[in-house]
């Protein structure tokens, strides 16, 4: 395999790299995404002292970046697998912290729904598959009361499976505040610092990073998309392949927010969980995700075809999205593998994890599989003491159900309109113990831009406030006068 | 500058302090109306021509040539003289029945009650994304309102050589900013064979050195952190790349009526503008609308003209 070929650049290990160290921690965890969030706050709390290796300039740079937000049941994951344990218990945590740290929870329940008789023949077994899976209240609905629940759906729709405990969140504030909790614990978080080698002596390991070296007794590999590379890199093997997998998603304006109050779940086939129409967390309603193969780990291009076909199907579903414009689009790719399932694999002799191939269940799954890596280093014979009393970050409300900040006096001024941004929620975002790193992670702290408007009325100001904050910044320099 | 929380008997809102907000401001005052309060969201009233560096403006309502920016100075100044309030930073958050509006200010947010409310919200150009068009999603796409704010606002600029798309009149006034800016565009390209306005754009692309290619359309917008290139289709089915560092949108002008949307009252979903009668009225007779809200996209001085007479209606009601 050229491990080198979808890289932003080919990894010269030794004249790139930093040698000098850089930090020394217990564990050091490779990948600021959900995953590495989680972990990193798992073992944070678990007495840990942690360095989490990001190449990009902020968190949330690869797969995480792009996801449906939902927080699944596990309802239809496989039975008796790590996913579905991971998704049980990552619902479970979820559920149980997100207040602490002020993090939205829209419960909006799921309709498996069928259009057809042959999904609707599938029914027994989804139920089946739900009751294995522990999840009791799944109910099926009949057309008039699928109608009942949600009458902005098309009238051809026969029938649903109810899953009253799915529900949509923050995919973003959630990994954010995973990480914050860790550093703002004693953790520590580097930026810019793509992994190229590393050595393990037998006690520890010494990680080449771009940024300079990294020492850590043990290493979690949390890098998603360039998993299999990393483990190539350090290990000089790769137990499985990532084949990347992007998903497209249409984004319908606010004023579709009241047409649609549950997700609407497609009958799975074989391959993928299949196209979703669901509300988001911020009151839009989104469709996607497509399934579509590539080459490239980081090209998150949109195709203007497949916008439409998007476009189509969500109408087909809930017609009165016809009369409703789009206010963004966007792909997320997925570290699919050769197989279906997680990749976990384990090397005790190098005090080594790898968790890979995590895909569209990874925002329940990561706070379960955090679990599941400590479990495996306890195997590994690490012993810590647990926090007793941690610091939890309570993190600003980006949720159209909730207060936002401008509901609090003394805003300063609104910078983004659409999506009511306010000049001190910016301020904050670039500030605090994980500032944003650059202007993407800017708007998924804040919203600014996302909304309807794109960016045609605050542009200006955001670039303004921003200037010389970013390598990659808004505006390239200065008008002419 | 007032705050909105605390402004009682008010006669009339006025959302938005463009063109057709203030000229009606202006005339209810003039119609002896006493209390007339115009929001705006902004930290400055104006509207539009406040980014717009450049002429003709004013030509009929000051009987000069002015820039967009002297104009909205201009127009601030009358209505400040003619005894209209202001209020700005004031973003009206919810359009309720019978005239109560909703409203965030940096002081805290609350309800303002007035006779009468003015809707004049304007327009915005439809974005990248709602185009549909294909590519990555990097540095360097805007749209003319979004470059116009931070060349002529902010004294800064999105790209150096970008590709322009679209041929309305707005597209005329990018080029004017980019030739402002020291901004030089690759091309100009429009996907039908004629350009939306003939003149002035055939003599502009020529006179500021721009290709014009007709009957050509993006096919992918292509690049890593910034814009790099563009590949476009032409009519005949070839298909080439055009090396540039953003990607200019222009026009396809829609109503900025998202309170209209959210509220009770009717939507012309052909127009996207609030439904109305003749005299500018909306579903509910505590609402009138005016200016590019009502008819995307037209020039300052139609808005202007158009808001002194919804103010006319609106005054005889009284």
């Amino acid at each position: 395999m050229d491990i080198t070929d979808h890289m932003d650049s080919a990894p010269n290990t030794d004249k790139m790299s930093g040698h000098s160290l850089i930090a020394t921690a217990d564990i050091a965890i490779i990948g600021g995404g959900v995953v590495g969030c989680a972990v990193a706050r798992r073992m944070t709390l678990e007495g840990a002292r942690i360095v989490l290796i990001e190449k990009a300039t902020d968190i949330l740079d690869g797969a995480s970046k792009g996801n449906s937000a939902i927080l699944h049941t596990g309802f239809d994951a496989p039975v008796g697998s790590l996913e579905q344990k991971c998704v049980s218990q990552g619902y479970a945590e979820y559920l149980d912290i997100h207040k602490k740290f002020n993090l939205p929870v829209l419960k909006t329940g799921a309709l498996v729904a069928a259009w057809s008789e042959q999904e609707e023949d599938k029914f027994e077994d989804i139920l089946k598959k739900g009751r294995d899976n522990g999840i009791q209240n799944l109910r099926l609905l009949s057309k008039t009361e699928v109608l009942n629940l949600e009458p902005n759906l098309a009238n051809h729709v026969r029938s649903a499976i109810f899953v009253p405990g799915e529900y949509v969140i923050d995919p973003w504030s959630s990994p954010l505040a995973y990480l914050k909790q860790a550093i703002e614990n004693g953790g520590q978080a580097i930026f810019n610092a793509e992994v190229t080698g590393g050595e393990f002596d037998g006690k520890k390991w010494l990680l080449n990073t771009r940024k300079g070296q990294v020492s850590a007794r043990y290493v979690v590999n949390c890098a998603g998309l360039y998993g299999d590379i990393v483990d190539q890199r350090v290990l000089g093997r790769a137990e499985f392949t990532i084949k990347p997998r992007k998903g497209q998603f249409v984004v319908f304006d606010k004023t579709a927010g009241k047409l649609l109050g549950a997700v609407i779940l497609p009958v799975p086939t074989e391959r993928t969980k299949g196209i979703v129409l669901f509300p988001t967390i911020f009151g839009n309603i989104m469709v996607g995700p497509t399934a579509e193969e590539q080459e490239s780990r980081n090209n998150a291009s949109v195709d203007k075809e497949i916008l439409i076909s998007l476009t189509e199907q969500a109408i087909q579903k809930i017609p009165a999205l016809a009369k409703i414009s789009v206010t963004a689009t966007y792909a997320g790719i997925r570290p699919a593998t050769e197989e279906k399932q997680y990749r976990i694999i384990q090397d005790s002799h190098q005090n080594w994890i790898t968790l890979g191939g995590i895909r569209s269940t990874g925002l329940t799954g990561a706070l379960g599989l955090a679990r599941h890596a400590h479990h495996l280093l306890i195997e590994q014979g690490v012993q810590f003491d647990a926090m007793e009393k941690p610091i939890i970050p309570f993190m600003p409300n980006l949720a159209e159900h909730l207060p936002r900040d401008y509901h609090t006096p003394g805003y300063g001024e609104m910078v983004c309109h659409c999506e009511m941004v306010t000049q001190r929620e910016i301020h904050a975002a670039m500030a605090g113990s994980v500032p944003a790193g650059n202007l993407g992670g800017l708007k998924r702290r804040t919203r600014a831009t996302m909304g309807r408007c794109q960016g045609f009325y605050c542009t200006a100001r955001l670039a303004e406030l921003t200037q010389g904050k970013f390598i990659n910044s808004l505006d390239m320099g200065k008008a002419d006068e | 500058m007032n705050n909105p929380l605390n402004y009682d008997r008010c006669d009339v809102a006025i959302i938005g302090a463009g063109p057709a907000g203030l000229s009606a401001a202006i005339t209810l005052k003039k119609k002896g109306i006493a209390r007339v309060l115009v929001l705006d969201r902004e930290s400055d009233a104006g509207g539009v021509p406040r980014h717009c560096g450049h002429p003709p403006f004013g030509i009929i309502e000051y009987s000069r040539v002015m820039t967009g920016l002297d104009y909205a100075k201009r127009l601030v100044s009358t209505a400040k003289s003619a005894g209209v309030d202001m209020a700005l930073k004031a973003s009206v958050t919810q359009l309720g029945p019978g005239g109560v509006l909703t409203i965030a200010t940096p002081e805290g947010t609350g309800t303002l009650k007035a006779k009468q409310v003015l809707l004049a919200t304007g327009v915005r150009e439809t974005p990248r994304s709602a185009r549909l068009v294909s590519g990555g999603r990097m540095l360097g796409i805007s749209t003319t309102g979004a470059l116009q704010s931070m060349v002529y606002l902010k004294g800064l600029v999105p790209f150096r050589k970008p590709l322009v798309v679209g041929t309305e009149i707005v597209s005329f006034s990018a080029l004017l900013t980019c030739k402002k800016a020291g901004i030089k565009p690759v091309a100009m390209i429009e996907e039908n064979a004629r350009p939306t306005i003939a003149w002035p754009l055939y003599h502009a692309t020529r006179f500021f050195g721009v290709p014009l290619l007709l009957n050509t359309r993006i096919t992918q917008i292509i690049g890593k952190d910034r814009v790099e290139m563009v590949q476009v289709l032409d009519g005949r089915g070839n298909s080439r790349e055009i090396p540039c560092d953003g990607v200019l949108f222009t026009g396809q002008f829609t109503p900025e009526s998202t309170l209209v949307r959210m509220s009770h009252l009717d939507l012309d979903h052909d127009t996207g503008s609030p439904s109305i009668d003749r005299f500018g009225r909306c579903s509910d007779p505590a609402y009138f609308a005016a200016g590019n809200l009502l008819c995307p996209v037209n020039i300052a001085l139609n808005c202007w003209r158009q808001g002194r007479r919804t103010a006319q209606w609106m005054a005889q009601e009284k």
